[in-house]
């Protein structure tokens, strides 16, 4: 819910960055990218944190 | 047309407030209309002011105050904030427990009753918990 808050104060073509320790959000959140449309630019796991890159594109 | 998702909130358990809560902000931030109907025991956490926490029932209620969880009431404030979603208290529950409307936080609407809710959500599924 952060993220999504975020996108919408942000500008399209901005790019945000959601860091999880969370399996769950790390599925959800690229699930919830593609269904309202924005871009994922990155999914990668590092020491178990997940990095999640958004666009917002509309 | 945007999918509807009609959730009926009648339980007081910490459990049942929170899963209605996470389908009805998933939904909304995922494009749905969503109408959440309060009633019953559900009810009166919505009033302003109201300190008392939503009672466990079992394990997951119990872990879930210690682990962070964010409380359905704010996922249910982000749900209407950042979604379409709409809270509608049941005016009978309203009535009951003597609730009036401007005891309620401002992110709920006006109290509806059965029929114009059942009108509402005609063609939807409905969740109940």
């Amino acid at each position: 819910m952060e993220l999504i808050a975020a996108l919408k104060l942000a500008e399209v073509g901005d790019e945000l960055e959601v860091l999880s320790t969370d399996k769950g959000s790390a599925n959800d959140i690229p699930e919830w990218i593609n269904k309202v449309g924005h871009q994922l630019l990155e999914c990668r796991e590092e020491d178990g944190v997940h990095y999640i890159r958004v666009r917002k594109t509309r | 047309m945007a999918t509807k998702l009609n959730i009926v909130c009648v339980s007081g358990t910490r459990e049942n407030l929170q899963m209605a809560a996470m389908f009805a902000a998933t939904a909304a931030v995922s494009g749905s209309v969503v109408s959440v109907f309060l009633s019953m025991n559900a009810l009166s956490y919505f009033v302003k002011g109201k300190q008392q926490s939503a009672p466990a029932e079992g394990e997951i209620g119990r872990l879930m105050e210690k682990k962070n969880v964010p409380p359905f009431e704010d996922l249910l404030r982000q749900a209407v904030e950042l979604g379409d979603a709409k809270l509608y208290p049941c005016s009978m529950a309203m009535e009951v427990l003597g609730i009036r409307d401007e005891q309620l936080h401002a992110y709920i609407e006006e109290p509806i009753g059965l029929t114009k809710y059942l009108s509402d959500v005609e063609d939807g599924h409905i969740m109940t918990f």
